[in-house]
C-alpha cells in the first residue's frame, strides 16, 4: 500500500512533465488573465479567487489521465489489481499521490500567484483553506474519471467531457469561499458543505472507481 | 406467469412493444393535438405578458421530461447492474438521446420567453444554470457509449457513469443555489399548492405534459427496438463472418 504510493511518487517526480506541468500550467492561466481582460486592479481583486479556483481546477484535469494510464500500458495494473490490496484501497491511494503531487504543489502555489492577481491579503487564508479542502475531492472525482476512460484509445478529450461536469459542486463552493473570504464575509457554511463534499466523495467514490476499474480489466 | 421481468426477454419486449407502440403513437398525438391547440388557440393572453405566455405548454413538459428522462435511465441502468438485463442497458442507452432533446427544447424555449420578459436570452439563474450541467451529463453519457466498442463493458460503465452522475447532478442542484439568486419563478406545478397556474392554462398543460410523457415512453420503446435489431445484425453478420472463414479453411 505504502509502496504503491511511494512508486506512484517516485515516478511523477522522476519521470518529469507530469510533476511540473500542472504547476507551470497554472501560473500560465494566471498570468494570461491580466493580458485578457486588462490591468485594472479593482477588477482582478474582484475576479482573483475565481480566477485561482478555476487555474487550480484546470491544471488538476490536465494530469489526470496519468493515474492510471501508464499502469495500464505496462501491464503492470493488472498486476496491482491481482495483488492482495482491494481495488478499492488502491484507487483511493492512487488518488492520495495524485494529490500529493498535484493538488498540493497547486495548494501552496495558489498564494504566491493571488499576489499576482492584487488578491486582498484577508483573502489569502480562506483560498488555502478552501484549495486544501476542496482539491482532493477534484483528485478523487478525476481518478474515478481515470477509471472510466482508461482502456480508451483517445480517453483525454472524453475524460474533460465526463469529469468536468462532476467538478462544478466543488468548483462552485470553493470558489465561493474564496470570494466570500476576499470579500470580508463569513465562509463558514460553504467551507463546511465543501468539506463535506469531499469527504463524501473519498468515502464513496473509490468503490465506483473500483467498479469500473474491473469492468475495464476483464 | 405474467411478470414484469418476461419482458427482459428482447423477443417478447418487441411483440408487446409492436402491439403497444401504435396506441402509444396514437395516444401521443391526440394529447399533443388536443393540448396545444387548446393551449395556443383557446386560452386568454396573460395580462402582463401578453401571448408569450403560451410557451409555457412546450416548456413545462419538456423540462419535466428532460428530468424524467434521466431518472428512467437512472433506473433502467440500476436494473441493468442488479439484474444484467441487456433490454434494460439498451433501454437507457436509448433513452438519454431523447433527453438530450427534450433538455435543448427546454433550454431553447425558456431562451425565447426569457427575451421578452426578463430582457435577455439567459442568464446564471440556479434553475437554467442546472439546467445545462445536466445537458453537459447527457453529452458526456452519450459520448461514453460511443467510444466504447463492447456492447457490455459500456453498458456496465455508462451504468455507473449514470449512477455517480445523478449524486453529482443533484449536489449541483443544490450548489448552484448558493451562488445566485434566481430569476427564474418557482415550480408552476406541484402536488402539494392548492392553485398553480390559473386553471384555464392548467387543463391544456395537463394534456400538453400527458403528450410529451406518452410521446417519450414511445420513441424510448421504438429506440430500445431498434438497438436490439442493430445488435441483432451485428451479431448475425459476425456469425457469418465465422462461418465464412471456418468453410474457407475446410475449403483448403
Amino acid at each position: 500500500m505504502i509502496a504503491v504510493l511511494a512508486r506512484d511518487l517516485k515516478l511523477a517526480v522522476r519521470a518529469g512533465g507530469g510533476f511540473g506541468l500542472a504547476l507551470a500550467f497554472f501560473l500560465i492561466v494566471v498570468v494570461l488573465v491580466p493580458f485578457a481582460l486588462g490591468p485594472d486592479t479593482g477588477l482582478l481583486t474582484r475576479i482573483a479567487p475565481g480566477v485561482l479556483w478555476l487555474g487550480a481546477l484546470l491544471s488538476c484535469l490536465l494530469s489526470l489521465d496519468r493515474i492510471f494510464a501508464l499502469d495500464w500500458e505496462d501491464g503492470s495494473l493488472d498486476l496491482l489489481a491481482t495483488s492482495p490490496c482491494p481495488l478499492e484501497l488502491l484507487c483511493a491511494v492512487k488518488a492520495l499521490a495524485h494529490w500529493l503531487t498535484t493538488g498540493l504543489p497547486l495548494v501552496l502555489l495558489a498564494p504566491v500567484l493571488g499576489v499576482l492577481l492584487n488578491l486582498p491579503a484577508a483573502g489569502v487564508a480562506p483560498l488555502t483553506l478552501s484549495l486544501l479542502t476542496g482539491t482532493p475531492a477534484l483528485s478523487m472525482i478525476g481518478a474515478f474519471g481515470a477509471a472510466l476512460t482508461v482502456g480508451l484509445r483517445r480517453g483525454g478529450l472524453l475524460l474533460s467531457l465526463i469529469v468536468l461536469p462532476l467538478y462544478v459542486p466543488t468548483l462552485i463552493l470553493g470558489a465561493e469561499v474564496a470570494r466570500r473570504g476576499a470579500a470580508g464575509q463569513s465562509y463558514e457554511t460553504p467551507a463546511l458543505l465543501l468539506a463535506g463534499l469531499t469527504c463524501g466523495t473519498i468515502a464513496l467514490l473509490p468503490f465506483a472507481a473500483a467498479a469500473v476499474l474491473k469492468v475495464n480489466l476483464r | 406467469m405474467a411478470s414484469f421481468w418476461q419482458f427482459a426477454n428482447p423477443r417478447r419486449f418487441i411483440a408487446a412493444t409492436d402491439r403497444v407502440l401504435p396506441w402509444l403513437w396514437g395516444a401521443g398525438a391526440l394529447c399533443l393535438a388536443v393540448g396545444l391547440v387548446w393551449g395556443f388557440f383557446f386560452t386568454p393572453d396573460d395580462v402582463r405578458q401578453g401571448a408569450t405566455v403560451k410557451i409555457i405548454f412546450l416548456h413545462v413538459p419538456s423540462a419535466l421530461m428532460a428530468i424524467n428522462a434521466w431518472m428512467m435511465m437512472l433506473v433502467a441502468s440500476l436494473i441493468w447492474v442488479v439484474r444484467r438485463h441487456h433490454v434494460s442497458a439498451l433501454a437507457a442507452r436509448a433513452a438519454a438521446p431523447v433527453g438530450v432533446v427534450m433538455t435543448l427544447i427546454a433550454l431553447a424555449t425558456g431562451a425565447l420567453w426569457g427575451q421578452p420578459m426578463w430582457g435577455t436570452w439567459w442568464v446564471w439563474d440556479p434553475r437554467l444554470t442546472s439546467f445545462l450541467i445536466l445537458f453537459l451529463f447527457y453529452l458526456g453519457y452519450i459520448a461514453l457509449w460511443e467510444a466504447i466498442e463492447d456492447d457490455d463493458t459500456a453498458a456496465d460503465l455508462t451504468a455507473i457513469l449514470c449512477l455517480v452522475g445523478s449524486v453529482f447532478a443533484v449536489l449541483s442542484r443544490y450548489a448552484v443555489l448558493f451562488w445566485n439568486q434566481g430569476l427564474h419563478q418557482g415550480a408552476s406545478l406541484s402536488l402539494d399548492t392548492q392553485e398553480n397556474v390559473h386553471d384555464a392554462f392548467y387543463h391544456p398543460l395537463l394534456f400538453c405534459i400527458a403528450g410529451f410523457v406518452v410521446l417519450f415512453v414511445a420513441l424510448v420503446l421504438l429506440r430500445t427496438q431498434t438497438e436490439i435489431r442493430a445488435r441483432r445484425i451485428r451479431s448475425l453478420q459476425a456469425r457469418q463472418r465465422a462461418g465464412d472463414t471456418a468453410r474457407e479453411g475446410g475449403a483448403a
